[in-house]
């Protein structure tokens, strides 16, 4: 690697001067090698530390309760998500009191395997009603209810699983229902 | 001398090569900016979303123990700000104080007890215990300040203030929900979550 140029001198005179020009020479590879895994580290490192920003929008917030107009929507199409204590969550699908078919409350975990697979078939069930009703475009609607028991970390978890499946509507919803509430502490 | 052309060919001058990599190295280090340590260390949790942070126009409102902290970007919409609260609660801050508050992190006391975390050291803030910003109905200084930054913010930068909510991954939902409604209440209704990163194939 570190070949130095020595042009063939002449005689004996030219000798010392030889040695000089050599001696000027550094052998500068270890120093470029360095200096591109410093710029590699500093480059991935500062890239890599930034934190991350998930985007949330929540609606207007009506001050007067009696305002408030309910928004009706078609309970076929609708998942709830109960969010509880100890990273557990239950869903169901339609409404509590009467469910659609396989949509009875049921617990389910948080990643992969739990919550995505059952988010993925429903959202394939009710692609398929929509298409039948002749209304392709309305897809599935979720509403994640966070208890008081449940952590930030879960509300996270549940939007980030919105974001993976492309869930089309989702909302936060505070209010529960004392059904809603014996169902989790049932759990 | 067939032989000695050959041997010339296998060496390359580093020289050029080696100065444009250290005027990178130099050019990275300089401008990479220094972590300002954390008046309150949150553990984030995680989410496959790969959107950044904004970088100046934000306001992060730190969760944790049930404490909130309030940090602020930009060296002038701090100094406002805090002339502007100083104002309203009535509390001097001399202009070494405003110097001191517009380069330091995030602060989580009452607005009384301001004074005394500026003058301390960067090091004892971590220390201090800070107690939170009050954010409870009586003493709502939290909507204060989240008030007055975004004035300070529309004056100095024509911007709409952009808000940052960093809660601890264990910190439970409603002291959240809190923070997420004192927000509402002055009708901002989108802000981000801030989120640590994870592996694609989750």
């Amino acid at each position: 690697m570190a070949e130095l140029n020595t042009g063939d001198g002449g005689g004996g005179k030219d000798k010392k001067v030889r040695s000089k020009k050599q001696n000027s020479k550094v052998d500068l590879t270890a120093m470029v090698d360095l200096a591109f895994l410093l710029i590699t580290f500093f480059m991935l490192t500062t890239t890599l530390s930034k934190p991350k920003a998930m985007e949330l929008g929540l609606p207007d917030k009506e001050d007067d309760k009696t305002k408030e107009k309910p928004i009706k929507v078609d309970e076929n199409r609708t998942m709830t998500i109960l969010l509880g204590k100890d990273n557990k969550l239950v869903r169901y699908v339609g409404l509590l009191a009467t469910p659609v078919a396989g949509g009875a409350p049921k617990e389910f975990t948080y990643g992969k395997e739990g919550i995505r697979k059952e988010l993925l078939k429903v959202k394939k069930d009710v692609l398929a009603y929509s298409t039948a009703k002749g209304k392709p475009k309305n897809g599935m609607i979720v509403i994640i209810k966070p208890s008081k028991k449940s952590n930030y970390r879960n509300l996270v978890d549940i939007l980030d699983e919105m974001g993976i499946v492309d869930v089309p509507t989702y909302a936060i919803v505070n209010e529960f229902t004392p059904e809603e509430t014996k169902l989790l502490e049932g759990k | 001398m067939a032989v000695k052309t050959q041997k010339k060919a296998t060496s390359i001058d580093m020289t050029a090569m080696c100065d444009v990599a250290f005027l990178l190295l130099t050019f990275f280090i300089l401008t990479a900016t220094a972590k300002v340590p954390e008046a309150m260390p949150v553990d984030m949790p995680a989410s496959t979303v790969q959107s950044k942070l904004p970088e100046n126009n934000l306001a992060t409102l730190t969760i944790g123990k049930g404490k909130v902290f309030f940090d602020l970007k930009g060296k002038e919409v701090r100094i406002k700000t805090l002339e502007l609260m100083a104002q309203k609660y009535g509390v001097e801050f001399t202009e070494d104080d405003k110097k001191e508050f517009s380069i330091m992190e995030g602060f989580g006391v009452p607005i009384q007890n301001l004074k005394q975390i500026i003058e301390m050291k960067s090091a004892e803030r971590s220390k201090a215990g800070q107690p939170g910003v009050p954010k409870d109905s009586i003493d709502n200084q939290l909507k204060e300040w989240i008030y007055n930054a975004r004035i300070a913010n529309a004056e100095i930068n024509d911007k709409e203030l952009e808000f940052a909510i960093k809660g601890d991954a264990k910190e439970e939902y409603p002291s959240i929900r809190k923070v997420m409604d004192i927000l509402q209440d002055q009708k901002i209704n989108s802000f981000s979550l801030v989120t640590g990163l994870r592996g694609k194939n989750f």
